[in-house]
């Protein structure tokens, strides 16, 4: 899965590119939370995250296969 | 077939809009319309000074004037503290919209409001205002995003510190936040390029302009309970942005969606909603607050203006080969500028391998900057467009030509990450090179341009809930706001799936506490996300009629299937029945288990990313500079219209404001800090004399994810026109327009730098 520049300076050493198991996206944010102290809350206050190019505003228990794409994105709108 | 392959009976017709009579006939409410018994005129006082200290406010003399009700200032809404707030562009931060609805120790604009006045008449309430008397202390300001940038530069926010930046920095500066996408190896990508053209662009803030100006009348019971009637781009989000900011619970408030005289973005906030409802909170009467246009001007959000660099290099056959941007845009006085989108739309229509866009969401003494249609697009397809316009020119190879050699596709991977899926921007270029309006002709001092442009497009939360009446009519309501015609296109997706003539279907905009929550109408959703949970409530109605025939029927429900409005034994060994009508079924409603109505609440995913090209003639005259659009055709994949007359409208109206955005819309500001042309008259926008009649085409690649193919559109018809005029103008005069507005004393200025 790929981190925002900003996720993988702030937490993750630079680091943008990880791998992680996980089957959902809840259980992504905990495997990074666990990985990267601190990243978890960061990423449930105000991260989309997008899935094999799905992108999903408010991620909560999507499911991830375990050759997914996942990005996360800043949470954004429109006019 | 599918919802998406199959003919339709509704999908795709030009049906009578059902708002249409009411507002031709000036019978329509919006929110100035709206009046209670007892009624209040609420006023602000708004600061004269883009930046100074509040040192003393009083307010005595204004509070013992004769019809003079409330009185408040910051001292009286609670100091709310820091909290995400998501409704518009980027995140903002629930306690920056309080300082802006109310200047919190120091006025941060021309124009913020420092006080508030609820009186029996506007003209005590004028005279109220005129009474308070505020000291202030001075202080510098700074207007532009580049002076806001330098370190020496006055404060806008004393303690903000940016953001996306490691080590934090630890010193306060005007630059909110850093944010930056990134794909390859940018500088490998520029070392295979055979041309590599960097132009630097400047726009100016612009509005959205709405006809209609804010009005909201609030008025609070003896329980705590709150009524507010207001014109909004989310009734929602101004029932959470007044609890949020008065310290209310959500339930003491019921707010009335109004009729709405545009939005465009612009009202994805709040402004005067709050000091409405604190004020008739504190005199137990109704208050109205109606802006005028100059209190528009000087106190709503336009959208951001910018400082772009952009570069792009490409090989001799037209293959780009890195792509890069540096973009600054103006916040306004809090953070929260559309930057973020603008890095991640800047080059989304292109398949790059090596990109790389940096954005500065920079606080400047401006008002706060909102959501503008595809807020922060643009701007960055106006330099990117610009330069890969350039490019062709020097590859020799024709602009269109250029776009089809490097236009995304299904698989490609956005600049922002994720790989799109289903997409159409192939399409609108090949519905360009086939419209006779590419190969036309052109007179003397014209020329051409084309451009392209893309919004993500959105879903989220909403909710809809369909009652069928006792006469076999129905009534749809719905959660977000009607801005662009959703009634028309909600009413259009239950005739369909419930096989009805849409003459019996009515759609309604239902208020906070008669509908589940439905977020802001913006980000180009409705259409898309409301009708999900259209097409899903439609089905739950459908899934109780056959119900209710089964248990007519004395049969399996499941041996009754729904066809073209009527329950239909779905073979002949449930038995032989008569199929029944919808009104059939609901004039036994009550018989058969009482009301039928089915509901849906959704957050709805998988929003088609949506891609527009347009292509603008402009004639130039070299005299005066001004420019006059001769012809104008906009492109664009709308997934599936649903009522093509208003997918046209869309089209037309982002063109239009794209244009006004091009050629003349700017802020003026003295040195002193102070907006000198609040008005229609000075800030000139495009009226249906200036522009040519915009032809459209609407092409329809259909979103796997919507039950009939929906992508929005709402956004993208403002993304190309910039670029488009601009490489047009280029075309016409030879000259390179790098900074907006292209007025005719900056097209003047640039054919006498040319000659």
């Amino acid at each position: 899965m790929v981190l925002t520049n900003e996720l993988g300076n702030q937490f993750a050493g630079g680091e943008t590119k990880v791998e992680v198991q996980a089957k959902n996206v809840r259980q992504l944010i905990r495997a990074l939370e666990e990985r990267y102290p601190g990243m978890g809350p960061e990423l449930e206050a105000g991260m989309a995250v997008a899935i094999d190019g799905e992108i999903y505003a408010d991620p909560f228990m999507e499911p991830i296969g375990p050759d997914s794409e996942v990005y996360f994105l800043p949470r954004i709108g429109g006019g | 077939m599918d919802g998406q392959t199959r003919d339709f009976k509704w999908i795709g017709k030009r049906t009578v809009r059902p708002d249409g009579v009411d507002k031709v006939t000036g019978r329509a409410n919006f929110g100035a319309d709206f009046s209670l018994p007892g009624m209040l005129v609420g006023k602000v006082l708004r600061s004269p000074h883009a930046h100074a200290r509040i040192l003393s406010i009083d307010t005595g003399k204004a509070r013992v004037l004769p019809g003079v009700k409330a009185v408040i200032t910051a001292a009286d809404l609670p100091d709310i503290p820091s909290e995400e707030a998501h409704f518009g562009e980027d995140p903002t931060d629930f306690r920056y919209v309080s300082h802006n609805v109310m200047a919190r120790g120091k006025a941060l604009y021309d124009g913020h409001v420092v006080a508030a006045v609820a009186a029996t008449s506007e003209a005590i309430a004028e005279a109220a205002l005129g009474l308070i008397e505020v000291e202030y202390d001075i202080l510098p300001h700074v207007l532009d995003v580049e002076d806001a940038m330098k370190p020496d530069a006055p404060l806008v926010i004393e303690d903000l510190i940016t953001q996306g930046i490691t080590p934090t920095p630890k010193k306060p500066s005007n630059i909110a936040k850093r944010i930056q996408y990134d794909l390859g190896d940018i500088a490998a990508g520029f070392k295979k390029a055979d041309v590599v053209i960097k132009r630097r662009f400047t726009t100016k803030p612009v509005h959205q302009g709405y006809i209609e100006p804010h009005a909201v009348v609030a008025s609070t019971s003896e329980d705590g309970q709150s009524l507010v009637w207001c014109s909004s781009q989310g009734h929602f989000m101004v029932r959470a942005s007044c609890a949020k900011l008065l310290g209310l619970d959500v339930s003491q408030l019921r707010v009335m969606p109004a009729e709405i005289g545009g939005g465009f973005g612009g009202k994805v906030t709040v402004y005067q909603e709050p000091l409405a409802v604190l004020m008739s909170r504190k005199t137990g009467r109704p208050v109205k607050m109606v802006m005028s246009r100059e209190e528009v001007f000087r106190g709503t959000g336009p959208t951001s203006g910018s400082v772009m660099t952009v570069k792009i290099g490409a090989t001799k056959k037209g293959k780009i080969t890195a792509a890069e941007a540096t973009l600054a845009f103006q916040a306004g006085a809090y953070p929260g500028s559309p930057v973020g989108l603008g890095c991640m739309t800047a080059f989304a229509p292109y398949d790059l391998e090596n990109v790389k866009t940096v954005g500065y969401d920079v606080v400047v003494n401006r008002p706060k900057a909102t959501a503008y249609r595809a807020p922060g697009a643009p701007l960055a397809a106006f330099a990117a467009e610009s330069v890969l316009d350039e490019l062709a020119k020097a590859l020799n190879i024709a602009p269109l030509e250029l776009r089809e050699k490097n236009a995304a596709r299904e698989g490609t991977q956005a600049p922002y990450g994720p790989r799109f899926g289903v997409i159409g921007y192939v399409a609108t270029l090949q519905a360009l090179r086939d419209h006779p309006h590419y190969m036309a002709p052109l007179g003397p001092n014209q020329g051409r341009g084309i451009a392209s442009g893309f919004w993500m497009n959105f879903g989220g939360q909403s909710s809809a809930v369909i009652n069928v009446n006792e006469d076999g009519t129905v009534v749809v309501t719905l959660g977000h706001p009607d801005i662009g015609g959703s009634r028309a296109s909600m009413a259009l997706m239950a005739a369909e799936v419930l096989g009805i003539d849409i003459t019996k279907v009515r759609a309604i905009i239902g208020d906070t506490h008669s509908i589940g929550l439905s977020d802001i109408t913006g980000g180009s959703k409705v259409t898309f996300a409301s009708g999900m949970a259209v097409v899903k409530a439609a089905n739950d109605v459908t899934g109780q009629l056959r119900a209710r025939a089964a248990m007519i029927w004395e049969v399996d429900a499941d041996g009754v299937v729904w066809e073209d409005g009527h329950a239909v034994a779905s073979s002949t060994n449930v038995g032989e029945f008569e199929p029944l009508s919808l009104a059939q079924i609901a004039a036994m409603a009550a018989k058969t288990g009482g009301p039928i109505s089915g509901h849906a609440s959704i957050n709805a995913k998988g929003a088609g990313p949506g891609f527009g090209t347009h292509i603008c003639d402009v004639e130039v005259d070299r005299e005066t500079g001004r420019v006059t659009v001769v012809r104008y055709t906009a492109i664009q994949d709308a997934g599936r219209a649903i009522h093509p007359s208003y997918v046209e409208g869309q089209l037309q109206g982002g063109a239009a404001q794209g244009i006004g955005w091009a050629l003349n819309e700017e802020y003026v500001y003295g040195d002193d800090g102070r907006l000198q042309n609040p008005g229609f008259l000075d800030y000139r926008m495009p009226v249906a004399s200036d522009l040519p009649m915009i032809d459209t085409v609407i092409v329809e690649v259909p979103n796997p994810n919507h039950p009939f193919g929906v992508r929005g559109v709402g956004e993208v018809p403002i993304v190309p026109p910039l670029a488009a005029v601009a490489n047009a103008i280029e075309d016409a005069i030879g000259v390179r327009m790098t900074d907006l507005p292209m007025s005719p004393p900056r097209i003047l200025a640039a054919l006498e730098d040319k000659l």
